[in-house]
């Protein structure tokens, strides 16, 4: 039993990291120019494509997560030049529709591209094998996904706690008019900070590929289980972005786990078959729901 | 944003619309097009469901993503009491209306505690729940949706013939309209549309601005649970698409093409994204580019929608 907590939790706590790859860009964008960006979600996707048509064309998956990040960062620059720009200074509602437009065109762009298929994409052979720790097997591949999210997102916070560009993006974040005044551009830092965003995005869809289902639509799911992270933790903070994907990651993948044999314990086993994963798919919502009742501006607020 | 007025001459066109809809199954059966009196209900019954979003968007300025909530509970209400014996509209469209409000009360009560980001958010949390609550759970038929046998016990009006249903359904809708229409004008209307505009202003002036935005979310939840009664009976389905969140995308489009705080917004809106649809869907299975193009190019340069376009719903400032 206690393995299998275990094995649960270290799966909980890889999702919660490539959840966090996403929520970390989408609370950015989302802090500093008060923007919602459902398209988020469409750069995942084009990252996990991309990064599956390179690999199999390459045959090497770091060069496919590679190119995944850069193409995916370029794109982004190009959509916010070009569109984003014009929907910071509108209100939620129009920033809602345009960016679910891009949804509807992305998901049917990569279907003339790629078909309507699911894509496959391999874990490199060298990690298709598990590994022994403690008194368990475990998947190689997924510890790397571990390491990658722990190494990103301790980067991420020296990059964001400790230099002069986090600085900005930090105070971007908590007052823009004040920066812009103090000479900062922030037009600029935004376009530097949604491309960046944009590539973790990549890398989360690039490693995630290999476990789930490279395919049209992939992005949507993963993208509100990403606002709900950032929802959590306080839009704007990436401390609030790491406790809330670690949490959501966690929360889910044990109340799927858990939940089952826990009811099974108290009702007969009819009722808990068909409650346990009821209850276990809406646990997330009903802990967001809770925390913005109780702290209706999330764990970590950014804005004092 | 000004205030929503009609003049005379918009209740005359509003009239000669409503002639022409009503006399459209004749005119599909003298063209021999009856397949399209089906789908006409579809669009009119989709009208409604955009026209109960408006109401909480478009007039109480609250930014709801989680209107197909509502919507799914209709129609699931509905295709469940069918399912335990109960086909009188008379009861299980009320029903479904009811169970909409109840839930819109409950999600309201708790999301309205939230501005902005976070009430677009939490509202889209809830919705999310009650998609997952419905298809994990087996006996309301999990992924596939619960089918509706038979459509439901009219009176005397034999609901199956498509053309009748289409002229409940027409007379509702229109019967909605007009209420929204009243409804716009009077006091409550007045009140709520400014505390869209700015609802410190009415906190000062003592409006229960708490109560009055709960008032008018759960009333955009029962419509949109009429409607989800009627679509339960058109589909002979009550399906999880309904209560999926890219419902609750679309029927913010069809507002927003159409025009927010637009009382006709919502039907203009699912008339000309429905019709462009079966349009296009027959020209290019990726129609959905050129919805997102005209999505973006609405947002972009026509913010107030078709009804903005031609200056049609709100007052001149």
């Amino acid at each position: 039993m206690t393995q299998l907590i275990l094995e649960q939790a270290l799966n909980g706590l890889q999702f919660g990291l490539m959840l966090f790859l996403l929520a970390a860009g989408l609370t950015l964008v989302f802090g500093i120019m008060d923007m919602i960006n459902l398209a988020h979600g469409s750069l995942y996707m084009v990252g996990a494509y991309l990064a599956a048509e390179v690999t199999q064309a390459s045959g090497s998956f770091i060069t496919g997560v590679g190119v995944a990040m850069l193409g995916t960062g370029v794109l982004a620059v190009v959509l916010e030049v070009v569109l984003l720009r014009r929907l910071y200074a509108r209100n939620h509602l129009a920033q809602v529709l345009a960016t679910f437009a891009l949804i509807l065109i992305a998901n049917e762009c990569v279907r003339i591209v790629w078909g309507a298929q699911t894509l496959m994409l391999n874990a490199p052979d060298a990690l298709s094998g598990p590994v022994r720790i403690g008194g368990f097997l475990y998947p190689s591949y997924r510890l790397l996904i571990i390491g990658v999210g722990a190494l990103i997102a301790g980067l991420l916070y020296v990059l964001v706690a400790r230099t002069r560009i986090g600085m900005w993006v930090r105070a971007g974040a908590s007052n823009r008019e004040m920066t812009e005044a103090l000479g900062i551009n922030v037009r600029l830092l935004f376009t530097a900070v949604f491309a960046f965003g944009a590539a973790l995005c990549a890398l989360a869809g690039a490693m995630l590929g290999p476990l789930l289902a490279v395919q049209v639509g992939m992005g949507e799911s993963i993208l509100i289980l990403a606002f709900v992270v950032i929802v959590i933790g306080g839009i704007g903070s990436i401390r609030g972005a790491l406790v809330g994907s670690l949490l959501v990651g966690l929360v889910d993948t044990l109340g799927r786990a858990m939940l089952p044999a826990m009811l099974r314990a108290l009702f007969s086993p009819e009722v808990a078959s068909s409650l346990g994963p009821a209850l276990a798919s809406v646990l997330i919502y009903v802990l967001m729901a809770a925390i913005l009742f109780w702290r209706p501006e999330g764990l970590f607020p950014a804005r004092a | 944003m000004g205030l929503y007025a009609t003049t005379t001459r918009r209740r005359i066109a509003a009239v000669f619309v409503l002639l022409g809809l009503v006399a459209l199954p004749w005119g599909m059966r003298l063209i021999g097009q009856e397949f399209y009196v089906s789908f006409a209900s579809r669009v009119l019954i989709m009208a409604l469901a955009a026209t109960s979003l408006n109401l909480v968007i478009g007039f109480g300025g609250m930014v709801s993503f989680g209107h197909a909530a509502f919507f799914g509970a209709g129609a699931y209400c509905v295709a469940v009491l069918a399912e335990s014996g109960v086909t009188s509209a008379w009861l299980a469209w009320p029903a479904a209306t009811g169970v909409a409000a109840a839930l819109a009360v409950f999600v309201g009560a708790i999301s309205l505690r939230t501005r902005g980001v976070y009430f677009i958010m939490i509202t889209l949390a809830f919705a999310q729940m009650v998609f997952y609550l419905v298809v994990s759970l087996k006996t309301w038929g999990g992924d596939d949706g619960l089918p509706l046998l038979q459509r439901s016990a009219f009176g005397s009006l034999n609901l199956k013939d498509d053309s009748t249903f289409y002229f409940v359904v027409l007379a509702i809708l229109a019967f909605v309209l007009f209420m929204l229409d009243r409804i716009a004008h009077s006091r409550f209307g007045r009140v709520i549309q400014s505390i869209r505009e700015n609802e410190v202003r009415m906190e000062a002036l003592g409006y229960p601005v708490f109560s009055f935005k709960l008032v008018c979310f759960s009333l955009g939840g029962a419509l949109a649970g009429l409607a989800g009664a009627l679509m339960a009976n058109q589909a002979g389905l009550a399906s999880p698409n309904l209560l999926h969140w890219m419902q609750s995308g679309i029927l913010m489009v069809m507002i927003v093409i159409g025009g927010v705080g637009s009382v006709f917004g919502g039907v203009v809106g699912a008339v000309l994204l429905l019709v462009c649809e079966e349009a296009f869907v027959e020209i290019t299975p990726h129609w959905q580019i050129g919805l997102g193009l005209l999505l973006l190019a609405v947002v972009l340069w026509a913010p107030l929608g078709i009804a903005g376009l031609f200056g049609w719903g709100r007052n001149r400032e």
